[in-house]
Order: structure tokens, then sequence, then C-alpha cells
């Protein structure tokens, strides 16, 4: 295919500027995304998830953030180098972005209706009564009781997952190309996750969306993504088809994850753990940054950077040993 | 290793535990309008060295028995008896003398440690409190001990909390409450804040310390599979009630109250290859008001099953009359009027 992707990250960059010097948030990040993809990026705290998607998103805190180098393409066009005013019709209207905390997200001294009419009133410059009808369709399109009745309540009178739909149906109002969605269930409880998780693949299906999903969460990721980005210290360490990357990681640290959550559908022994802590960003160890924790790590590994390199059709990773993890058998 | 511990005497009883928090109108003349049924009746038995892992939803009570069995609130009815004594009602200094053995570990390890104090300080407080458990001279030495009970350097005593990780601090946490040899260790939430990685690390520790210190835990929690992993036995909460309880095969491999069924469904499981043949049961509407529990079962209100029954009798948590004659696991306790069983709902 050599069609252009809906939206392509190429070698980007970040940099935070810290009292305790330069921390190297995302350092070196590439992906692409398809329309009807879902693509989900997973890391622990502090592995440069989070600010990667908020480069894309244009709401990068600058400062302390800076981004020093790579492209972020939207349909072939850098969002970093074209004009302030192109960026907006962009970011916003065709890419749109779901928070985790939905009641710090939302306005508390406005109705739910009025922030959603909102939109369409500034960026449709629709009248405040078609605005208003427009908000109650999109509250009952992602399945809030009674739309009509519940438009001019607040925030605080929703539940969490509630207040999650209206979100979604916020960063869905434009009908975008790309929906980043940053922890989105991670509040809400199991039950309510479910709901959340459906209605949002749902919705991608049916308006043929790209997805990125920013989690930490193995299950979460194994249900709904096409493809995975492994995050580790502000790089990524392993990216595949969401199949191959479960049944046979590549990367030491993608299998220390898989091998360290508990399972629900058997007890098991003594969990596996990772040992150590993740790195300070400010003071990355020389070499692959996950070499300290690695239980295979070499000499290699402690002195020289792992390229990301493929290692499969359609799959990458960087770490100079992934043959051997590769071929591992299954724990 | 399967242990036994239903041979010996319960360490822990909570009889008909209740907990209604008052809601008031008015500012000079209070009048009590109504009240948060937070915990409505639950009763269950810790026996030592097992843990007894408690599962549900934000809202669902769990919290509450936590801060109940801690004897940070006093119940509105119910007994909790400590080795047959019951300690819901003590103070002073007989309220003293039980909590030494009953010692708590928080969710948050951000906001549970004073960041002005010395790790030293924080992990040698209890002593402060109990000064018959440790001699003066001997508190600095205890505090080493127990920084590398739990995998920290003894040499960082004089650190404070904000130069550690959350895992680091949540380990912080778990020494301090094993400062006095306590015999019950109330955990809630312990892993939740933490990172996958570091969440391994501090599970095992912890099955680890109660090996070593025939510990007994209340492990509160509402990630599924971590309590299913620590957890010899499992109470699961709705709306201020216990609603399902058991050992941990019994009630993950072979739940028979719908709510339990619906929980399990829908946790997400990390095997991809399972996503295409997996029933979820998704859950209408939300968790009722505790203000105003629904009238007969609390989860008629959600369940598929509910029939007029369900509205005007409260289901008693007992083996259900279905499986009063069956042996095997599906004989345990369950409040459902129409109980039964479908497998492998937590499984692909």
């Amino acid at each position: 295919m050599t069609t252009v992707p809906l939206l392509e990250v190429r070698d980007l960059q970040v940099e935070f500027h810290t009292r305790d010097g330069v921390a190297k948030a995302v350092n070196g990040v590439s992906y692409t995304v398809e329309a009807g993809q879902t693509l989900a990026v997973l890391g622990e705290s502090g592995s440069g998830k989070s600010v990667t998607a908020q480069a894309v998103m244009g709401i990068l805190d600058m400062p302390p953030g800076r981004i020093t180098g790579g492209q972020i393409l939207y349909r072939g066009q850098d969002l970093l180098t074209m004009s302030e005013e192109q960026r907006r019709k962009i970011r916003g209207d065709r890419i749109a972005m779901i928070f985790q905390d939905a009641l710090s997200s939302l306005n508390p001294v406005l109705s739910v209706g009025y922030q959603l009419a909102e939109m369409f009133r500034v960026h449709r410059g629709m009248s405040r009564r078609q605005a208003r009808a427009r908000a109650i369709e999109l509250m009952d399109r992602v399945r809030i009781p009674g739309a009509r009745e519940r438009v001019n309540d607040y925030p605080h009178q929703f539940s969490g997952g509630m207040r999650q739909r209206i979100m979604i149906a916020m960063a869905l109002a434009l009908e975008p190309d790309l929906i980043i969605a940053d922890e989105p269930t991670t509040a809400l409880d199991v039950t309510v996750q479910a709901q959340v998780m459906d209605l949002l693949a749902e919705l991608q299906r049916e308006y043929r969306m790209g997805l990125i999903l920013i989690t930490h969460d193995l299950g979460v990721v194994a249900d709904v993504a096409d493809t995975i980005a492994v995050m580790y210290a502000g790089r990524i360490v392993e990216r595949a088809d969401v199949h191959q990357l479960y049944r046979r990681p590549a990367h030491p640290y993608t299998k220390g994850l898989l091998d360290s959550v508990p399972r629900l559908d058997h007890k098991g022994g003594e969990l596996y753990a990772i040992k150590g802590l993740p790195p300070s960003l400010t003071s990355l160890p020389g070499g692959c940054a996950f070499s300290p924790r690695c239980a295979a790590a070499t000499d290699l590994c402690r002195s020289q950077t792992p390229a990301v390199v493929p290692v499969a059709p359609g799959r990458v990773a960087a770490c100079h040993h992934w043959k051997e993890t590769l071929d591992a058998p299954a724990a | 290793m399967p242990r036994q511990p239903d041979q010996r005497e319960p360490i822990l009883q909570v009889r008909d535990l209740v907990k209604h928090f008052p809601l008031t109108q008015g500012i000079l003349l209070k009048r009590q309008i109504g009240a948060v049924k937070a915990v409505d009746g639950v009763s269950f038995d810790l026996h030592p060295g097992e843990t007894l892992g408690i599962v549900g939803e934000s809202g669902c009570g769990k919290s509450t028995v936590a801060r109940l069995l801690m004897s940070l609130e006093t119940p509105t009815s119910g007994q909790i008896r400590y080795k047959g004594q019951d300690i819901s009602r003590l103070s002073g200094r007989a309220l003293k003398a039980v909590r030494r053995n009953i010692q708590m570990v928080f969710q948050d390890p951000y906001t549970s440690l004073n960041p002005r104090m010395t790790v030293g300080d924080i992990i040698g407080e209890p002593y402060e409190i109990h000064p018959e458990a440790a001699p003066r001279g001997e508190r600095r030495r205890k505090v080493q001990e127990l920084l590398d009970v739990v995998g920290l350097n003894p040499e960082h005593i004089n650190r404070y909390p904000h130069q550690f990780s959350g895992g680091q601090r949540q380990r912080i946490g778990i020494a301090r409450g094993l400062a006095l040899n306590p015999e019950i260790i109330i955990c809630d939430e312990p892993v939740s804040a933490l990172d996958v990685s570091v969440q391994a690390q501090v599970i095992n520790l912890m099955e680890r310390l109660q090996d070593e210190f025939g510990l007994s835990y209340v492990f509160i929690a509402h990630d599924l599979s971590v309590v299913r992993h620590i957890s010899d036995r499992v109470a699961v909460m709705y709306l201020g009630r216990i609603v399902e309880t058991g050992s941990h095969q019994e009630i993950y491999d072979h739940p028979t109250h719908p709510y339990t069924q619906a929980l399990l469904s829908a946790v997400p499981v990390p095997d991809p290859a399972a996503r295409e043949h997996r029933e979820r049961i998704i859950l209408r509407g939300d968790v009722p008001s505790p203000a105003d529990p629904p009238s007969g079962c609390r989860f008629r209100t959600r369940c598929w099953k509910a029939q007029r029954t369900c509205a005007e009798v409260d289901p008693p948590l007992a083996v259900p009359v279905a499986f009063q004659g069956a042996r095997g696991p599906v004989a345990h306790d369950s409040a459902c009027h129409f109980a039964e069983e479908k497998e492998h709902v937590a499984h692909g």
C-alpha cells in the first residue's frame, strides 16, 4: 500500500527542563495509525506514553516541555511545521482526545448540554437551538438514559461512567478521524469499564476512526487493540500485532510485564517480578535503558543503545538479544 | 501447598456488622433525614494464617469494613470479635492493647506517610505509642531490621519519603504495619496505586511475610485478578452486603451469584486469543444509592434474572436451596433466589 497513513509519528523527541536537569521524556518514538485501526500504547508511569499523545494533540506544557525533533504527520502534513491556524483546524476538529479523569476535564459550573453544544456553536457556527438539539442527539448516541431530561444537569450530577460517556460524546461531536484516549477507563469500576470500552469500540467501527489507546492495563489492550507499541523510558521497545505480541514477545521487558500480571483464571504460584525500578529520566543508564533490570543483559546491552529493528513482518523491537527472547518457550 | 485454616478457631469473627452514616438537614437544628447504609449486615470469619479477599466496586462498603475492623469507626450495630472478645466498642487502654495486634496498610503510599518525618521515625512511630513493644535503646536496630525484611536498604533510615519511589514507599508502609508484630493486617487496596512490574514485587513480598510471620490478612481490593492470586477465601460485596463467599476456586471457577458472574466476565483477560469466544455480561445502569437501597435483593435492579420474589424477599447469604444436597465447589454461600452455576466466566 502506498496510501498516506492517517497519523504517522516519526522519531519524536520531547524534553522537559527540570530542576534536576533535562529529562528526555520521549526519545525517538515512531508509530502509525490507520483509519479504523486501534493502536495501543502500553507503558508504566513515566514511560512517555502520555507525553507522546500530548505532543500529537498539541497540549504539551511548553515550557517546561520542548519538542526537540521529529515529525507528526496527519495525512502526510507535518503538524509541527504548519501555521498555528492550519494546525488548530486539524487538532480539535479532526483529532479529538478523551482523558482519564472526566470530572476534572469537564467544567463544573456549566451544564453538560452547554458544554456539548459549545462544540457545535464554536466549530460549526450553529445556532443555540440547533446546537442543543445536536447535544441531546449525541447524549442519546452514547446511551445516556433520559438525555432530553438530563441535558441541563451539571457534571457532578452524573456517575463516573456517565461522565466518561459525556467525554466520549464530546470527542465524537465533530466526527473526528482520530481519537486519542488516555487511560479512558482507569478510574472506572470493571463492570462500568466494560460498558465504556464496548461503546468506544462500537462507535469506532461505525465511524471508521483511528484510535490511539494509551493504557497500562494489559487486559484492556488484549481486548481491543490491533497493534501494540510498548514503551519504556521514553522509547518504543517493541511494536507488534496484538496476537503475536502476547503469544511471543520479542523484548524482555514485554515478556516480564506479561509474566508479572496475576491471572483471573488460575491462582498460580509466586509472581514473576521484574527486579528494580524504572530509571530516572534525567539520568538514563548508558546503553539499553532496561539493561539494569534485565536478566539477559550483557556487556553489549550496557554500552550500546539497541536500534529499533524489524524482527518479523510488521513487527519491530529494540533489543540486542531479541532472537533469544522471541524463541524462548512460553512460560 | 494447600493450607487448611478452617481446622482452627477463627482469630476474627465479624457478625452482622452495620455502619450507617446519618444524613442531616439544617444548620442549627440538625434533623436526620436518612442514612447512607455503607455496611449493612456483614458477617465473616478470619482464620489464623489465611488471607480473606474482599472484592467489590466503589461504594460497596469494602473500605468502611476495613475502617471498622481497625476501630477507626464505631459500628452502628454488630460485633467484631477478636479471639472471642468483642472489640467494636472498646476504648482507652483496652482498645490500645487490641490495636497492637491489628495493623493496617493503606492504599496510597504518597499520602499515608508523613513527608516531614524520616523513614526511621515513620516505621518507629508505633513504638512511641506502644513503648512496651521495644525498649528505647533497641528501636533503631529494630527499624533497620524491618527495612531489611521488606527489601529496603537499612542505611536509608534517615531519608524522607519523597526520596523513595511508589513501590518503595509501599514497602515502608508495610514495614510500619509489621513493627508491632501484629497477628492481623488489614490491607486496603495496597497495590492499586503501583505499576504492574512493581505491583508483582509488593505482592510477592506480602506473601513471603505472611509465611514468615504467620500473619492473617484481610485483603481489600477492586482488582479481581490480584485478589485471586493472594486470597485463600474471597467475599464479594455489593451495596453494603456480602453477596457470595467461598474459597477462591468456588468463587472464581464456580460462581453462582449473578453479580459475581457479571463482575468476573467484565474483567479484561490479558490474552487476545480469548476475545472472540468470550461471553461478556454487560450490566445495565449504575449501582443504586446506598442511602436508598432497593427492597429485597439489592442487586435486582441490575439483574437479568430478577423476578417478583427478588423485590419482596431478601435472599439470605447461605448455600442456595438448589445446591443444598450437592457436594463440591458449587455448594457455597450465595445470596440469590435463582443461584445457578455458570462455568468458565473467568476463562477464555
